[in-house]
C-alpha cells in the first residue's frame, strides 16, 4: 500500500508524535500520566500481536501467554530482590521468548482456526500452570509485593517509583518497540511474511519455508509481549493468573482491530480507545465491557480496517484526487 | 542437448480415480514446449506434481539429472522450477512492485535481512524494475494489484515466476481469460524469453493458437494418458489427436 | 460414580457443542457467543421460574427465546460478514459475546443466582451403593434421547438432509435451490435453542452467574475439536471424552486437572487435527 504521506509530511507526523510522548507528563496530571504508562505497556503487546495477526495472517488467542511469562518472571526476580530492573524485565522477555519457540514451533503448522484454537489451548495450559502451581506462581493470587528499586548506578540514581519517571522507562521502551517492529515490517523479511499472509501457498512456490517464517514471526512476537508483560508487572505491582487467561489474550486482538490491523500503528490506537472507554465508562459503572462490544460489532462489519485504518484511507482517497502521489513504497 | 526435464511412469491416483496415468516425457533445454489435452484429461494434476503441489502416487521426476519426485514446493522452486497457475494466484494486498520484490527476495535469499528497508536496497529494486518492464508493467509499479485489469493481474503472474529466475517454467494456461491484444503481449513475452535466455517452458493451453504459434513439441494428455507426441505439424496430421478432440479445436 | 458423573456432565456440553459444531458446519462460523447462548437460557430458565413457578414451563420458553435471540444475531449482524476472512467471524462472534455477557449483568445483577430442581426430580436416589442426585439421572438420561431424536432429525428428515447436504458443500446447495439464507439463519437459530436447552437443563445443576458463558465455550470449542468440526457424531464422542476425563482427572489427577482438556486438545490438533473421527492422521 503506497504511502498515504509524503516523506516530509510522514516524518514531521512522526517526530510531533515522539515530542507528544516524551512531553506529555508534563501537561498531564498523575492519574492520567499512570493511565498513558498502561496505554504505553499494552500499546506494544498489541503492537506484537499485530506482527503475527495484521503482518503474517496468523491471528493467535493465547499471546497472553508470553506477556504473563514476561510478567511472572519479572515478578519473581523483582519479589527477590534482583539487583537490576532492565534486566528483570530483559530476562522475563527471553524465557518469554523461549516459550513462544516451543508454542510456535507447534501452531505454525496449522492454520486460520485452528492456529487460533491451538494457541489459546497452549495460553490456557499456561494458565493453569500459574493458577495451580501455588507454591512457584503463588497460585490464584499470583507473586505479589513488589518494590520498585532506584535505577542507575551511584549518584546517576533515579527513584522510578514515581508515575512520572516510570512512565519514562516505559515511554523508552515503546519507542524502542515502534523502531525496531516499524524497520521490521518494512524489510524483506516484513515483505515476505505479507506475502505469506497474502497468498501462502503461492509464497511457497517462490521457494520461501512457510513454516520457518511464521515461526520467526511468532518469536519475535512472543519476546515483545513478554517485554510488556514485564512491564506490566511492575506497572501493576503484581502478577497474577488473570495475565493468562484467554480473556487477556483476547485484548491485544481487540486493540488492533479497533485501531486497524493493516496500519502499523493502528493496535496504538485501539489501545488508546480501549482505555479511554473503559476510563469514561466505569466513571459511571462497572459493566463497560458491553461498551466495548457495541463499538467492536458495527467496526467488523462497516469499518474493518480500524479506526486508524478507515481514517488513513480516506485521506489517501482525497490525496490520489487532489493528485499527490505516496512516498515510494511507505507504508503509513 | 541435454535433457532438462525427465518424467518417468508419473501416475496419480486421488482415492479410486486416476487423474494420471504411466506418463512419461522429456523436455529438452531451451525447449519450448506445451501439453494439450481436453478438460479434465490430467494437465493440472501432471503440473502439480511437476512442481510440488501433490506427490506421484508412483513414478520419478528427474530435473537436471536429480530426482526432485516428491519434494515440496517450496524446495522445487529453489531447485528451478517455476509454476504459473490457472486461477490467477498473485499477492492480492500488495502493490505490484512488491509482487515481484516478494519472489526476488525469495530468490536471493533476502528473506532474512530484517532490519533493513527493502526499497533500500537498490539491486533488488533494479532488477524488480527490469521485470516489469520486460512485461510493460513499469508504470503500475506502486497500483495495488486489485486495481489492475485481468490481463495485467495475469502479467503480475508470469513476473513473479520469472523473478525466481526458474530454468523451466511451467505455464498452466498462460492465457486464460485473455483478451485477443493481452494473448499477442503474453506471446511476445514467451518467444522474446526463450530467445534471449535458455530458460526451457512448458505451457498448458487451450487456445490452439498460442499452442501452434509458440511450441516446438506438443505433448497430448488423454484421460490421464500421454497419447501423442510430436512437433506441431505432426500432431495436427495425428488421427488420435483429432479423433480425442472430436475434430473441435484443431482449426487455428 | 465418577464415570457416571462426568457421562451426565458431558451430556450438557454435547448439547451446547452440537449446536456449535453445526454451526460451523454449515455457516462456517466458530460462534464465540455459542456459551453466552447457553448462559442466556440459563438466565431465562431462571427468570422463567421466578415468573411461573414452574420449571417445565421454563424448559420450553427459555430455549425458544434464546432460538430468537440466536435469529437475531444471525440476521442482523453475522450476515454481513459471511464473506470475509474467518478471523473476522471469529471477532463479531466475540463482540456479540462481550455484549451478552454484560446484558445479563446488567439485568439479572452480577451476583449468583440458584434454581431449584422441579419436584418430580428433586432429591437423591441409590445408585450401586452411591448417592445419586436424581436431577442428574435426569440429565444422563434426557442427553441421549435428545441426541436420538436428532440423529433421526438428520438421518431422516427432510430439512435434517437440507441441512446435511449444506453443511458438506455450501455452493452445491445453493445451486439445488437450497435457500441458503433461511437456512443459515434456521441453522443458527436451531443451534441456539440446543444451546438455551442445555443452559435451562444446567440451571438447577450449577449456579447461575454470569461467566456461565466464557467458563463453558472454551470447553465446547475443545469438544468441537476432539470430535472434528462439522461432526454431528463427533460433538458426541468429543463431549463423553470431555466429560470423563473431567470427572477422573478431577478424582485422580486433581492438580492437573484444570490443564488436562487443553493437554487433549493440543495433541488431537498436532495429530488429528480433523478430529477424532476423521480418517486422516
Amino acid at each position: 500500500m503506497g504511502g498515504v504521506f509524503s516523506k516530509k509530511r510522514a516524518l514531521a507526523l512522526w517526530a510531533a508524535g515522539l515530542f507528544l510522548v516524551l512531553g506529555l507528563p508534563f501537561i498531564i496530571n498523575t492519574y492520567m500520566t499512570l493511565l498513558m504508562t498502561e496505554i504505553m505497556i499494552m500499546g506494544i503487546f498489541a503492537l506484537s500481536f499485530n506482527l503475527l495477526f495484521g503482518y503474517t495472517g496468523l491471528l493467535s488467542f493465547g499471546h497472553a501467554a508470553f506477556f504473563g511469562i514476561g510478567g511472572y518472571i519479572t515478578a519473581f526476580l523483582m519479589i527477590h530482590d534482583f539487583p537490576s530492573m532492565p534486566l528483570a524485565i530483559l530476562v522475563g522477555s527471553l524465557v518469554a521468548t523461549l516459550a513462544a519457540v516451543v508454542v510456535g514451533y507447534f501452531s505454525v503448522k496449522l492454520d486460520e482456526i485452528y492456529f487460533a484454537i491451538l494457541t489459546l489451548g497452549f495460553g490456557m495450559m499456561f494458565y493453569t500452570l500459574a493458577h495451580q502451581w501455588r507454591s512457584v506462581t503463588g497460585g490464584s493470587d499470583g507473586l505479589t509485593g513488589l518494590v520498585l528499586p532506584s535505577l542507575g548506578a551511584g549518584f546517576l540514581s533515579v527513584n522510578i517509583s514515581t508515575p512520572k519517571s516510570f512512565y519514562y522507562v516505559v515511554a523508552c521502551l515503546f519507542v524502542f518497540t515502534v523502531a525496531i517492529l516499524l524497520r521490521i515490517v518494512r524489510s524483506s523479511f516484513g515483505l515476505v511474511l505479507m506475502s505469506i499472509r497474502e497468498n501462502k501457498e503461492r509464497t511457497a512456490f517462490t521457494g520461501i519455508d512457510i513454516r520457518a517464517y511464521r515461526l520467526a514471526s511468532f518469536v519475535i512476537s512472543g519476546l515483545f509481549a513478554g517485554m510488556a508483560g514485564g512491564l506490566f508487572a511492575i506497572f501493576d505491582r503484581m502478577a497474577s493468573p488473570s495475565m493468562l487467561h484467554w480473556t487477556a489474550s483476547a485484548e491485544p486482538v481487540l486493540m488492533t482491530v479497533l485501531g486497524g490491523a493493516h496500519v502499523f500503528l493502528g493496535p496504538v490506537v485501539g489501545a488508546v480507545i480501549f482505555f479511554l472507554v473503559e476510563y469514561m465508562i466505569t466513571k459511571f459503572t462497572d459493566i463497560w465491557m458491553i461498551f466495548l462490544g457495541a463499538i467492536l460489532i458495527p467496526l467488523v462489519i462497516f469499518f474493518p480496517e480500524g479506526v486508524l485504518g478507515t481514517i488513513l484511507a480516506k485521506w489517501g482517497k482525497k490525496q490520489h484526487i487532489k493528485g499527490e502521489e505516496g512516498a515510494r513504497g511507505e507504508h503509513s | 542437448m541435454a535433457n532438462i526435464l525427465e518424467v518417468k511412469n508419473l501416475t496419480k491416483r486421488f482415492g479410486s480415480f486416476q487423474a494420471v496415468t504411466n506418463v512419461s516425457l522429456t523436455l529438452v533445454k531451451g525447449e519450448l514446449a506445451s501439453l494439450i489435452g481436453p478438460n479434465g484429461a490430467g494437465k493440472t494434476t501432471f503440473y502439480n506434481m511437476l512442481s510440488g503441489k501433490f506427490s506421484p502416487t508412483s513414478g520419478r521426476i528427474i530435473f537436471e539429472g536429480r530426482d526432485i519426485t516428491g519434494l515440496p514446493p517450496n524446495k522445487i522452486a529453489r531447485i528451478g522450477i517455476g509454476r504459473s497457475f490457472q486461477i490467477t494466484n498473485i499477492f492480492n494486498g500488495m502493490t505490484v512492485l512488491q509482487n515481484i520484490l516478494s519472489a526476488l527476495i525469495a530468490h536471493y535469499g533476502r528473506g532474512r535481512s530484517f532490519l533493513s528497508l527493502y526499497w533500500k536496497d537498490r539491486k533488488l529494486m533494479d532488477e524488480a524494475d527490469k521485470i516489469l518492464d520486460s512485461l510493460g508493467l513499469l508504470s503500475f509499479a506502486h497500483i495495488p494489484t486489485t486495481h489492475l485489469s485481468y490481463g495485467d493481474k495475469r502479467l503480475v503472474e508470469i513476473g513473479i515466476v520469472l523473478a525466481n529466475y526458474p530454468r523451466l517454467i511451467l505455464l498452466d494456461e498462460p492465457t486464460a481469460g485473455m483478451t485477443p491484444e493481452e494473448t499477442e503481449k503474453m506471446i511476445g513475452i514467451i518467444h522474446r524469453l526463450a530467445n534471449e535466455t535458455d530458460t526451457t517452458f512448458f505451457l498448458t493451453e487451450h487456445d490452439m493458437k498460442v499452442v501452434f504459434s509458440v511450441s516446438q513439441k506438443i505433448f497430448v494428455l488423454h484421460q490421464g494418458s500421454l497419447l501423442a507426441e510430436g512437433t506441431p505439424e505432426e500432431i495436427r496430421e495425428d488421427q488420435r489427436v483429432r479423433e480425442a478432440y472430436l475434430g473441435g479445436t484443431f482449426d487455428a | 460414580m465418577n464415570f457416571l458423573n462426568g457421562v451426565s456432565l458431558g451430556m450438557l456440553l454435547f448439547l451446547i457443542s452440537i449446536g456449535l459444531t453445526i454451526i460451523f458446519g454449515v455457516l462456517g462460523v466458530l460462534n464465540f457467543a455459542h456459551g453466552s447462548l447457553y448462559m442466556l437460557g440459563a438466565y431465562f430458565c431462571f427468570q422463567a421460574v421466578s415468573l411461573y413457578q414452574n420449571f417445565w414451563v421454563a424448559m420450553i420458553l427459555s430455549p425458544f427465546i434464546v432460538a430468537v435471540v440466536g435469529g437475531i444475531i444471525e440476521m442482523s449482524l453475522l450476515r454481513p460478514v459471511y464473506g470475509r476472512d474467518v478471523s473476522f467471524q471469529l471477532l463479531l462472534t466475540f463482540g456479540v459475546l462481550l455484549v451478552l455477557d454484560d446484558a445479563v449483568r446488567l439485568i439479572w445483577g452480577s451476583g449468583y443466582h440458584i434454581v431449584d430442581p422441579p419436584e418430580a426430580l428433586n432429591g437423591i436416589v441409590h445408585v450401586y451403593g452411591f448417592t445419586y442426585p436424581v436431577y442428574s439421572l435426569f440429565i444422563l438420561f434426557i442427553g441421549p434421547l435428545i441426541g436420538l431424536g436428532l440423529w433421526g432429525f438428520f438421518r431422516l428428515t427432510l430439512w435434517g438432509k437440507k441441512i446435511r447436504a449444506a453443511s458438506m458443500d455450501r455452493e452445491m446447495a445453493a445451486g439445488v435451490g437450497i435457500n441458503v439464507n433461511r437456512l443459515f439463519t434456521g441453522v443458527f437459530m436451531f443451534g441456539a435453542w440446543l444451546a438455551g436447552i442445555g443452559g435451562t437443563l444446567a440451571a438447577p445443576l450449577r449456579a447461575i452467574g454470569p461467566s456461565m458463558g466464557e467458563k463453558i465455550i472454551i470447553e465446547s470449542f475443545i469438544v468441537v475439536v476432539i470430535g472434528g468440526l462439522g461432526s454431528f457424531p463427533g460433538a458426541f464422542v468429543g463431549a463423553m471424552v470431555l466429560g470423563v476425563i473431567n470427572a477422573y482427572g478431577a478424582q485422580y489427577l486433581p492438580k492437573a486437572t484444570m490443564a488436562l482438556p487443553y493437554i487433549l486438545l493440543a495433541i488431537i490438533l498436532l495429530t488429528k487435527p480433523r478430529g477424532l473421527l476423521s480418517r486422516e492422521a
